[in-house]
């Protein structure tokens, strides 16, 4: 197949990527738009099969390695439970990277393959190229992998920090460019291995001081990077298939980690740096707790009050996917449906552990999608709604957000629950949320508060309502 | 004077990203998770780069040098490709508008 035609294949499948996102911009078009992706993917490796032409016995082994990861990846796809989608995406997304690391090696050590130059002589250009390519590529690799320990649980979530830890950041970044330029002159093979360790270990030391609650920030930023080094390496094989779908998956990335920042009230800066939760400021309110009185209730007090209603808003957060209790949920959402209650779904941006977590969760408990509202879209409802039912949700509903400056979650952009006529929280404890503030919402006349597990409370309250 | 090829091909990198910021803004927030499960896979693409490097290379062994790099690279690729595009096949059959009143 002729370059020329080979490289307006690969514009179609950018073309074919760009309609995959676009068709996301609603329910209803979004699985059209998967299946432009599937096609785009498809055209991009049969065209780059067919360009390589003369491949000998090659081209079982690839087909056999393809057909491998393929089987693993499809049996991934269909075990996952929904609730586990944040470790999952962080976890491809490490793999991601390591494909970008290992595409740079190959080309950096077989460059006439690519057409880049022959080994010690590679083009400049390429060697930048590479360089990026798999640089971004080795800290989106470590990065995910922290990433996807913190959230799976096998690594504490607390952020881990030491003194001097941005310093050495910033020396290791320093020391990354300054082999890249070195690189570029003497095309030795230890200066390129370095970059790629040095890379790695950034990637450590860039996720470890990242709190749990700032997860979906990390997870989108990471995202992003794969873009990124998906880009470079476009730059490198000259393929525009691949510099079309690293613009969009960085900048789908970057965009999304603009959106938890500003979810959370925070810098991203801020974020990166470190940190959050981690600190003792906290010690106050923890004192006032114990002197403060708190309305205890049980699934029976919580059943009457919902069945009574005529209208409940729901606000889900992490606790609920922690308990899987979204199909308890919906079951006790039908039964208050059928005794004449309105009910709707308030969404938090920051709600859960990725952008748009708490969304699939409900989906997959069979929850309409036009029942679920977003924090601009419901805010103004709580006032003229009888019960807000929040389950496993706690800063994102905090008033202080909107009261106090000296608070850490000052700024937060927070759900009104506290307008509603009565707040039921359904909590394991008093505990104060990853924020590490104590919600005053507790402590309220209108608040019932429900301590048990979520799905075990929820469960409670269906076999009450009736 | 000839315009290096490079900039044909930045110049296509800065567009594509000015369209992936208006097309990404319009995605629906209830949609997010699959957005980035999507763009998780499409990345994959990277895979024609391994394939390169698998079938193209100098080396006779594809199990030598830069080949088997390629072949390592397939294999992640294609992990991600078929878990990226079916677990978002997966979430988006679940959203579903509300079947009928009761």
């Amino acid at each position: 197949m002729s370059a020329n035609l080979s490289a307006i294949f690969y514009l179609i499948s950018g073309i074919l990527f760009i309609l995959a996102l676009r068709g996301l911009s609603s329910p209803e078009t979004s699985r059209q738009g998967n299946f432009f992706g599937i096609l785009g993917m498809t055209i991009a490796i049969v065209v780059t099969i067919f360009s390589v032409g003369n491949f000998s016995s090659s081209i079982i082994y690839v087909l056999i390695v393809f057909i491998i990861g393929g089987s693993i990846g499809a049996f991934i796809a269909f075990k996952i439970p929904m609730t586990a989608m944040p470790e999952l995406v962080a976890g491809f997304h490490s793999l991601v990277g390591l494909a970008a690391v290992f595409v740079a090696i190959s080309a950096f050590l077989d460059p006439d393959a690519f057409n880049l130059g022959s080994p010690s002589n590679i083009k400049l250009a390429s060697l930048i190229e590479m360089s990026i390519g798999a640089g971004i590529g080795a800290i989106t690799f470590t990065g995910s992998i922290i990433a996807f320990l913190k959230l799976r649980g096998i690594m504490s979530g607390a952020p881990i920090t030491f003194p001097g830890q941005h310093l050495i950041n910033l020396i290791l970044g320093i020391t990354v460019i300054a082999l890249v330029f070195y690189l570029c002159k003497s095309q030795s093979s230890i200066l390129f291995w370095s970059i790629i360790v040095i890379s790695f270990l950034i990637g450590v030391l860039l996720i470890i001081p990242i709190g749990g609650a700032d997860m979906p920030v990390v997870i989108s930023m990471l995202n992003s990077y794969s873009g990124w080094a998906a880009a470079g390496i476009g730059f490198t094989l000259e393929n525009t298939a691949l510099i079309i779908t690293g613009a969009l998956v960085g900048s789908s990335g970057a965009i999304l980690s603009y959106i938890m920042c500003k979810g959370m009230n925070r810098s991203f800066i801020s974020v990166i740096l470190g940190g959050f939760g981690a600190d003792a400021s906290t010690g106050e309110s923890q004192k006032n707790k114990d002197q403060k009185p708190v309305k205890n209730g049980n699934a029976e007090d919580a059943a009457f009050l919902m069945k009574n209603a005529s209208s409940v808003i729901i606000v889900p957060g992490y606790g609920m996917a922690v308990a899987q209790a979204q199909h308890a949920l919906r079951e006790m959402v039908d039964k208050l449906k059928k005794n004449g209650v309105t009910i709707k779904y308030a969404i938090h941006p920051v709600a859960g552990r990725m952008p748009g977590h708490m969304n699939v969760l409900l989906a997959e408990a069979n929850v309409p999608y036009d029942e679920v509202f977003e924090l601009d879209d419901i805010n103004n409802d709580f006032a003229n709604t009888d019960v807000a039912f929040v389950i496993g949700a706690n800063d994102v509903t905090n008033p202080v957000a909107k009261t106090d400056p000296k608070s850490p979650i000052f700024g937060m952009p927070v759900l009104d629950v506290e307008k509603c006529k009565s707040v039921l929280f359904v909590k394991r404890s008093l505990s104060p949320g990853y924020a590490g503030v104590d919600n005053e919402l507790f402590y309220r006349d209108n608040t019932l508060m429900l301590f048990a597990d979520a799905k075990k409370m929820t469960e409670d309250i269906v076999k009450n309502i009736d | 004077m000839e315009i290096d090829p490079f900039i044909f091909r930045l110049s296509i990198f800065v567009l594509a990203i000015f369209v992936g910021y208006y097309v990404v803004w319009s995605v629906t927030p209830s949609l997010h998770t699959p957005l980035m499960s999507v763009t998780n896979a499409i990345s994959s693409v990277i895979i024609v780069g391994a394939i390169i490097a698998a079938l193209a290379g100098v080396s006779e062994n594809v199990f030598e040098g830069s080949k088997i790099f390629g072949l390592l690279a397939i294999f992640l690729a294609a992990i991600n490709i078929f878990g990226g595009f079916l677990v978002t096949q997966r979430m988006l059959q679940m959203y579903k508008k509300k079947k009928n009143k009761k």
